[in-house]
C-alpha cells in the first residue's frame, strides 16, 4: 500500500457537499474504501443515509458512477453491473480495467439484504461488498436490525417496564460471509485508517468477491456527541466488540490483540452512548455482566479460529 | 426462413437466442423454466456471447438485470406467476430508470392457493409497473413479439422496459408450428444496442437512480415516463409494419375477425383468442352477427384506436383471464369499458371471466357467452355484468 501521505493527496472521491451528519462515520468510511480503488469504479448503494445524502437529485456527490436502485439489492445489482462489464470487455466494447464495489449500512446488508449480497458472492463475481455498521436502521429514525448490539435502546427496541433494550445479541455476519469461502473478507474500523485501507485495497485487488465489515459510529443513533466518532470506533476494537480481523482464503488473522488492561471492558464504551443510558441505572448489572461475557466468548473463538484456522 | 414444431417456451428461448444480448439473468419458475435452461445450455455450448446469472430469486434476476442494463449492456430475463410477483418493486425501478429491458412471461396464476397453471394474474398485476405489454396468442406470436420487443424497448423514443407474455402450459410447454427467422435477419432486424449515459464510462461517469424527493423532480420524471409510453403507440405499430415486411407477419394493437357488420362482439387476449375465432367462425356459419377483437397491446392500450374498431358493436363481452376483486370486472373490461364510455354511442358491457388457475375453456362455454350478449342484443334483461365461465356455482 502507499504512504498515506500520498493516499490523503490523492483526489477525493466522495466530495464534500453531501448531506450526511456531521460525525457521521459512513462518509469517513466510503473515502478510506475508495481511496484506494485502483482504478475507475462503478459503486453500488443500497437505500439507507449514505444512498440519500450523496445523491439528491439533481447532484451528485460520486466522482465514479454510482447506481442506487432498492433497498435490500446492492450485491444483486452490483453483481449484473459486473457481469454488464465482463461481456462488454470480451467483445472489446470496454478498454479500460474498472472495479466494482458495494456500500450497504447493517440494515440493508445484514437483515433485507443478506440473500441478495449471499447469491452474489457465491457466484464469484469480481467487487468489494462493504458494509457500514452502525448498529441499526438510522435512516428511518434508529430501529433495531440484526446488528445491533444486545442492550442498546432503538425505538423498536425500546426502553419499559418489561424490556431494557435490545434482548438479543448480534448476528454474526463476517462469519456468515466467511462462510461462502470467499477469497477475503475482513472487519476495520476508521480509528486505523492504515489497516482499513490496507484491507481494502486487499479487496479490490483480490480476483473474485470480497467483503468488508466495517463499523460505522452514529452519533444521532448512539446518542453521542459528533466529535467523538473516531475514539468510539477505537474503543469497540479495543474493547473487543469490534475486533479486527481479516480471512484470506480460509485462513484466520487477527490485526490487533489488546493484551491485558489494554483490552477494557465493554462497559466503558457503552456509557460514552445514550442508547446504553438505561443500562447503568442500578438492577441491570446481570445485563451488562452477560454482555461482557457474551463478548468475552466471541474474542476467545476468534483467538481459537486464528490458532486453528 | 424455416418451419418448426417446437414449444412455445422453445420458440422464445430461440429467438432470444438469436438476438444475442449481452447478458441475460434468469431464476427457474414453473412454468417459464425452459427459457432459462434452454438459454444457459446456449451459453454452455458456446452458441452464443451472452453473460449468464443464475440468480438467486427472481427480485435478484430484476435487480441484476438492472444494473447490467444500466451498465450499458443489452439485458433480458424471463418469468412467470410467484417470481413475476417477487420483481415487483423492481419492475416499477426498471421502467423508472427507462432501462429498455425485455423479459418474455410465460403467465401462470398467483398463489394462493398455490397453483402452477395459466390465468393472467401475474402479468396483469403488473399491468401498472410501467412496462410495455405485448400478449401474444401462440408460439409464433411469442417468438416474433420477443423480436419486436427489443426495437420497441430500445427506441429513442421510447426507452422503456417491455413484456411479452404467452400462456403458461397452453402454449409454453405445447409443441406448435413456428415459423422461424433467419439468424442474421434477427440481428440485423433488431441494430446495434446504443446504451444512453452507461454507468460503465470512465469518461463519463453517472449517477443512476439519485433520490428524487420533496423539492426534486419527481413528478416530471413519471410524467416522462408517461410521454414515453404515449410515443411507444406509435413505435409499436412501425416494428409491427416492419417486422411484416421482414417475415410476411405484420403486427398492430389488435387484430379483428369479422367485426365490420357484428352486433355482438367478443374481445379476448392471449390463447383464448384462437378459441374465440373458432368459435366465431361457427356462429356465423348459423347466421349470426358476431366478431371477435384480439388484444396484442396492453400498456399503453390502445383506447381510441379500439373504440373505432367497436364503434358499431352494439353488445360487447369482454374476456378476462384475471379477475379484479371488488372491481366492476376484470382488467380488460374496464379498459374497454373505459374506452367505449367515451364514444358516440355506448354498446352494452359485459365481461366473462374464465380460465383461473388453468380451468379448461370449452367451444360451450363461449357459446354460452354470445348467448348471453344476444339476450342483451334483443333488449331483454341480463341480471349482472360480470360472469364465470366453467365455473362451479353454489
Amino acid at each position: 500500500m502507499a504512504k498515506p501521505k500520498e493516499i490523503a493527496n490523492r483526489p477525493e472521491r466522495l466530495t464534500g457537499g453531501h448531506r450526511l451528519c456531521a460525525g457521521c462515520g459512513a462518509p469517513i468510511n466510503v473515502r478510506q474504501v475508495m481511496s484506494v480503488c485502483p482504478g475507475p469504479a462503478v459503486v453500488s448503494v443500497a437505500t439507507g443515509c449514505l444512498e440519500v445524502s450523496t445523491t439528491i437529485y439533481p447532484y451528485t456527490a460520486w466522482r465514479d458512477s454510482m447506481i442506487h436502485s432498492a433497498f435490500e439489492n446492492a450485491g444483486a445489482t452490483i453483481s449484473g453491473v459486473e457481469t454488464a462489464y465482463r461481456s462488454l470487455k470480451k467483445q472489446g466494447k470496454i478498454k479500460e480495467d474498472m472495479y466494482f464495489v458495494a456500500f450497504g449500512g447493517d440494515g440493508g446488508t445484514y437483515d433485507i439484504g443478506l440473500q441478495s449480497l449471499s447469491g452474489a458472492v457465491e457466484r464469484g463475481h469480481n467487487f468489494v461488498y462493504v458494509c457500514y455498521d452502525n448498529g441499526a436502521y438510522m435512516n428511518t429514525g434508529f430501529q433495531r436490525s440484526s446488528a445491533t448490539p444486545c442492550g442498546a435502546w432503538t425505538t423498536t427496541s425500546p426502553v419499559g417496564k418489561e424490556a431494557a433494550g435490545k434482548q438479543q445479541n448480534r448476528k454474526d455476519l463476517t462469519a456468515i460471509l466467511v462462510a461462502h469461502d470467499i477469497p477475503y473478507a475482513a472487519t476495520a474500523s476508521p480509528h486505523n485508517f492504515k489497516d482499513l485501507m490496507n484491507k481494502a485495497e486487499k479487496a479490490f485487488t483480490t480476483p473474485g468477491p470480497a467483503f468488508l465489515n466495517v463499523i460505522s459510529p452514529c452519533p444521532r443513533g448512539w446518542r453521542t456527541p459528533g466529535d467523538q466518532t473516531i475514539a468510539l470506533a477505537k474503543e469497540a476494537v479495543q474493547s473487543c466488540y469490534w475486533p479486527l480481523y481479516e480471512v484470506e482464503n480460509g485462513k484466520y488473522k487477527i490485526n490487533y490483540k489488546p493484551k491485558g488492561d489494554k483490552k477494557t471492558p465493554v462497559a466503558d464504551w457503552m456509557k460514552k452512548q445514550g442508547r446504553f443510558a438505561h443500562l447503568f441505572k442500578p438492577g441491570n448489572e446481570a445485563l451488562l455482566e452477560d454482555i461482557q461475557e457474551y463478548i468475552d466468548r466471541k474474542w476467545e473463538e476468534l483467538l481459537k479460529k486464528e490458532e486453528c484456522l | 426462413m424455416a418451419r418448426k414444431a417446437i414449444t412455445g417456451n422453445g420458440a422464445i428461448a430461440l429467438a432470444l437466442k438469436q438476438v444475442e444480448p449481452d447478458v441475460m439473468a434468469a431464476y427457474p419458475i414453473t412454468p417459464q423454466t425452459e427459457i432459462a435452461q434452454n438459454y444457459a445450455q446456449f451459453v454452455a455450448d458456446g452458441a452464443v456471447k451472452t453473460e449468464y446469472i443464475a440468480v438467486e430469486s427472481e427480485h435478484s434476476a430484476m435487480s441484476a438485470a438492472i444494473g447490467s442494463c444500466a451498465a450499458g449492456a443489452r439485458t433480458i430475463t424471463a418469468t412467470s406467476s410467484q417470481g413475476f410477483a417477487l420483481m415487483w418493486e423492481m419492475l416499477f425501478i426498471a421502467a423508472s430508470l427507462r432501462l429498455p429491458l425485455t423479459m418474455p412471461v410465460i403467465t401462470r396464476a398467483l398463489s394462493g392457493p398455490i397453483n402452477i397453471h395459466c390465468d393472467h394474474s401475474d402479468s396483469m398485476g403488473g399491468r401498472d409497473c410501467g412496462w410495455i405489454q405485448l400478449y401474444g396468442e401462440d408460439a409464433q406470436e411469442g417468438y416474433d413479439n420477443a423480436i419486436q420487443a427489443f426495437r420497441i424497448a430500445e427506441h429513442m423514443e421510447v426507452r422503456l422496459p417491455v413484456m411479452t407474455m404467452i400462456d403458461g402450459f397452453i402454449i409454453s410447454g405445447a409443441i406448435g408450428p413456428v415459423e422461424t427467422l433467419e439468424d442474421a435477419d434477427v440481428k440485423k432486424f433488431v441494430g446495434e444496442y446504443t446504451a444512453l449515459n452507461p454507468l460503465l464510462n470512465v469518461e463519463n461517469p453517472v449517477t443512476v437512480g439519485a433520490f428524487d424527493s420533496l423539492g426534486g423532480w419527481y413528478f416530471e420524471h413519471k410524467v416522462a415516463q408517461n410521454r414515453a409510453m404515449d410515443n411507444a403507440m406509435k413505435v409499436i405499430e412501425e416494428v409491427g409494419k416492419d417486422f411484416g415486411s421482414l417475415s410476411g407477419r405484420e403486427y398492430s394493437h389488435f387484430k379483428t375477425h369479422m367485426i365490420e357488420d357484428a352486433e355482438i362482439v367478443l374481445v379476448a387476449i392471449g390463447s383464448a383468442a384462437g378459441n374465440v375465432k373458432t368459435m366465431v367462425d361457427t356462429l356465423r356459419g348459423e347466421g349470426k352477427k358476431v366478431g371477435m377483437l384480439k388484444v396484442r397491446t396492453f400498456r399503453p392500450f390502445p383506447y381510441k384506436q379500439i373504440r373505432q374498431a367497436l364503434s358499431n358493436a352494439c353488445v360487447i363481452g369482454v374476456m378476462d383471464r384475471s379477475d379484479s376483486y371488488g372491481a366492476q370486472g376484470g382488467p380488460l373490461f374496464t379498459e374497454i369499458s373505459a374506452a367505449m364510455f367515451a364514444g358516440e354511442t355506448r354498446p352494452k358491457m359485459f365481461n366473462f371471466i374464465y380460465g383461473l388457475g388453468g380451468r379448461d375453456i370449452f367451444p360451450d362455454d363461449i357459446r354460452g357467452a354470445v348467448e348471453t350478449l344476444e339476450q342483451a342484443a334483443a333488449g331483454e334483461a341480463v341480471s349482472q355484468t360480470r360472469h364465470y365461465l366453467n365455473v362451479r356455482e353454489g
